[in-house]
């Protein structure tokens, strides 16, 4: 590939991600859909701008799931893992055994050699890892147990990619057996190395990461950081990653397992935001590129030659996925609209099936005219998730959802619907003792969330309760935000409440918005928005730790609470100051500036400008007023 | 046996010369109850069926502070407010506090001189007392004059620790009922009855 014509793609395939993605979103589709729909338009099918080099480009961007888990793997700390660890192992592990089976017992039926079914049914069990997790952090579902349930299920292919690979090369049917030589993905530093050799390997590898992930990196980080230099840390970053996946490919291992692992291992370093923000560009990019190579890739002369073949192949297999995954969401007590989100969410096959089509097809172990169909059947199945989700989230759980969008008719059908003054918008953590303090008062409160348990849960104590994502218009609509006076954005996810914000300028000025933050930062931002009612969710309770602390240092009780709420209010001031200059000068990303601003902060503390000190109690003064008169005069008398 | 209450305000006590001593005596004497309200309540969060408990376990009642602007600091306001309920303290059927007796143990800056017609403060204690006295009346209590130190400013510390040792004196008296009332009644301070060598009165 040429300078000339890898400038010209480049500039293909970030026009089409730049028109496409916001059309997408604009009209309710989710930026996966855009991506995908993107690259159908730039492939051989539409415009014909890219042809066969998306399977590269694929292989490429596969690298930005690889970041994606990084960046997963630092925001779950290893207490977190650990309590996922049932779901991991058994739901996982029942969805990868059993879809095998039944989807190679289909393959068998179908006339494939038993050994060719086998690779079939491991390959197609897989989900996608970069569509899922996408799209449900995208919708701010991946808290819900729908969410954690599916995230546990892919952790868990990833690691079952390992053990497959090891056995392809056992299941070619042609016996001469393309042998390990012929195939980079298994020609590794390990390869000639007996069984038992290889496993030790293996185990060093994962150790050699969680060691020097805990003794190496943090101080070299620690060093990098001081020197101030963005770019080198950003390089540091990506040289992190990049130098994971290499050991891992050259030892046998999952690449996205691999830097998940290094994830968790840096989830409770200082540097953990620095590396997400750093980070993060990269993987969203490398993703989107995935996504339209995906979309560039579905091969429509293919489809146009067998429709019925490839869509019916298709249904087959999403149904059956589906009918696994459901059951088993049943067997493990999901709720029924999170067992509805968890088999839809996962029901495709996963961008790991094109490295081990390419693999058995190399291997001997299946004909190409298999894999090509199959590869075509893999990518719409992909493009299609997108799709299936929209239409669980718009009709089915509308219609059929236990917690459908639209309240149940009232008992009495005349009895005119109360309209609550106060919308909570999440009623996680933080929205709920808000919930709970305003029921007691008997303030009507109507609550939107996404967590549907937690909807049915509601309701059944009965709260008005709203299910779904409470930055949709209609939504808001049906919650009687045009009557309600005033709505509390306590959404988890910061880019949902700014989401949330917008909608409501646009539609409902009137609301008044109290609105939580996460922190510093995230108050800035919403201040910019326009937020006059900002609540940070940590500074009141930090600061009654304070007054604790003084307390039992021997403060006066009032003394510390006096302090306390000075401090707090100069915060807040300062906060305002701060916001201001940052809404000017835009300047750089948030995680960068913490330790910056945190020393700014702390200086201006210590010279203890803003701080107003209660003078109306003191008597120094007074006391001294007296004593110099009584000086003057001679007398005590004169006072 | 008179059980003796000090409700206690002084929003700065690590600042205090005065009122710290006069707490310090107070602190382990029998059959008085201290009570610290910028302690308990720094919210001004008072709670007042706790408060209205204390009051009907004790016979004598004392507002003990320092004297701002001739008066109380704030919480007490706060805490007559609350505390002395409609219906309870007060009214045809509050009668809970009747026959206890109150009254203030105060501290000044400006000399016992000040506080009269013809000194810079144009008005007696009494007379700057007079809301606590009237409460005190409407509650069916009997108030009885102030203990009071007065020239704060210009004290030293070994006086004022003779002026704690005074109000020690005072509470152990009261509490074993050894001060009457034909004998209260016949002072303007409750420092009378306790007298301190001519010296440290100025």
């Amino acid at each position: 590939m040429d300078q000339n014509s890898f400038l010209f793609q480049a500039t293909v395939f970030l026009a089409a991600a730049v028109i496409m993605v916001p059309l997408a979103k604009r009209v309710g589709l989710g930026s996966v859909l855009g991506y995908l729909l993107a690259g159908i338009a730039i492939g051989p099918a539409v415009l014909g701008l890219v042809g066969d080099e998306s399977q590269d480009i694929m292989h490429f961007a596969e690298f930005g799931v690889v970041m994606m888990l990084f960046i997963i793997g630092l925001e779950l700390e290893p207490s977190l893992l650990w309590k996922l660890r049932k779901p991991i192992v058994l739901l996982g592990g029942l969805q990868v055994l059993v879809s095998s089976i039944v989807i190679g017992a289909l393959a068998l039926a179908f006339g494939l050699h038993w050994k060719q079914s086998l690779a079939m049914g491991m390959m197609l069990s897989l989900s996608s890892t970069a569509i899922v997790l996408q799209s449900l952090n995208e919708k701010g579902l991946m808290k819900t147990d729908a969410g954690q349930s599916s995230f546990a299920v892919l952790l868990f292919q990833d690691m079952a990619v390992i053990p497959m690979l090891a056995l392809f090369p056992l299941l070619a049917v042609n016996g001469d057996a393309h042998t390990n030589g012929h195939n980079n993905h298994t020609e590794t530093w390990v390869s000639h190395l007996p069984g038992w050799a290889q496993t030790l390997v293996l185990l060093g590898a994962v150790a050699a990461i969680v060691i020097a992930g805990r003794y190496l990196v943090r101080p070299l980080l620690r060093t990098i950081a001081k020197a101030r230099l963005r770019e080198v840390f950003t390089a540091t970053a990506l040289l992190l990653v990049t130098g994971i996946t290499v050991l891992m490919i050259q030892v046998g291992l999952s690449p996205a397992l691999g830097t998940f692992l290094a994830g968790v291992v840096l989830a409770n370093s200082e540097h953990k935001h620095e590396l997400e923000s750093d980070i993060e560009p990269f993987k969203g990019l490398l993703l989107g590129l995935f996504f339209i190579a995906v979309g560039a890739s579905i091969d429509f002369t293919l489809l146009a030659a067998q429709p019925g073949l490839i869509a019916g192949l298709v249904v087959a297999l999403m149904a059956v996925k589906f009918l696994v995954l459901y059951f088993l969401g049943r067997f493990f007590k999901m709720g029924w609209d999170q067992n509805m989100l968890f088999a839809m969410a996962l029901c495709q096959v996963g961008e790991f099936a094109f490295v081990l089509f390419s693999f058995s097809q190399q291997g001997g172990i299946l004909p190409r005219s298999i894999t090509d169909v199959m590869v075509a059947v893999v990518a719409i199945s992909m493009a299609l998730t997108p799709l299936v989700l929209l239409l669980n989230e718009r009709v089915i759980m509308p219609r059929f959802g236990q917690c459908k969008v639209a309240m149940p008719p009232s008992r009495e059908p005349d009895a005119i619907e109360e309209d609550n003054p106060v919308i909570i918008a999440g009623f996680g953590h933080f929205g709920n003792t808000i919930g709970r303090f305003l029921r007691a008062h008997k303030i009507g409160t109507t609550i939107l969330d996404i967590d549907s348990d937690r909807v049915d849960f509601l309701r059944r104590m009965g709260f008005k309760v709203y299910y779904g994502d409470a930055s949709r218009y209609d939504l808001l609509r049906a919650a009687g935000a045009d009557k309600a006076k005033i709505i509390i954005i306590a959404l988890e996810p910061a880019e949902k409440r700014l989401e949330l914000i917008e909608t409501i300028k646009k539609h409902f000025p009137h609301l008044r918005m109290l609105v939580r933050a996460t922190n510093r930062y995230d108050a800035y931002d919403l201040m910019n928005a326009g937020m006059l009612h900002v609540y940070r969710e940590t500074i009141d309770t930090s600061l009654r730790v304070g007054i604790d602390v003084m307390k039992l240092l021997g403060y006066r009780a009032y003394t510390a609470q006096r302090a306390a709420r000075t401090f707090l209010k100069y915060d807040e001031s300062k906060l305002k100051q701060l916001a201001a200059i940052r809404d000017k000068e835009e300047y750089i990303v948030a995680a960068r500036s913490y330790i910056e601003e945190l020393e700014c902060l702390l200086q201006a503390d210590s010279t203890g400008d803003g701080f107003r000190v209660d003078t109306g109690w003191d008597e120094e003064s007074l006391i001294a007023e007296v004593r110099a008169r009584e000086a003057a005069h001679n007398s005590p008398d004169h006072s | 046996m008179s059980r003796i209450l000090i409700l206690f305000a002084h929003p700065v006590l690590e600042k205090s010369r005065v009122q710290s001593r006069l707490v310090a005596h107070t602190q382990h004497l029998e059959g008085v109850t201290f009570h610290d309200l910028y302690e308990a309540y720094p919210d001004f969060d008072i709670d007042v069926k706790k408060e209205q408990q204390l009051l009907l376990e004790h016979d004598i009642i004392i507002w003990q502070h320092p004297f701002y602007w001739y008066s109380c600091p704030a919480i007490i306001k706060q805490w007559l407010d609350l505390v002395l309920e409609h219906g309870w303290a007060y009214g045809s059927k509050g009668k809970m506090l009747t026959g206890k007796w109150a009254f203030n143990v105060i501290t000044t800056g400006g000399a016992a001189k000040a506080y009269s017609p013809s000194g810079h403060n144009r008005f007696t204690i009494r007379q700057l007392l007079a809301p606590f006295d009237q409460t005190a009346y409407l509650c069916n209590m009997q108030y009885l004059p102030p203990f009071a130190i007065m020239g704060t400013h210009r004290l030293n510390t070994a006086d004022i620790e003779l002026h704690a040792v005074q109000y020690e004196q005072l509470l152990v008296a009261l509490h074993n009922d050894r001060i009457s009332e034909a004998e209260w009644k016949s002072v303007t301070y409750l420092n009378d009855l306790i007298p301190l060598p001519q010296s440290v009165m100025d």
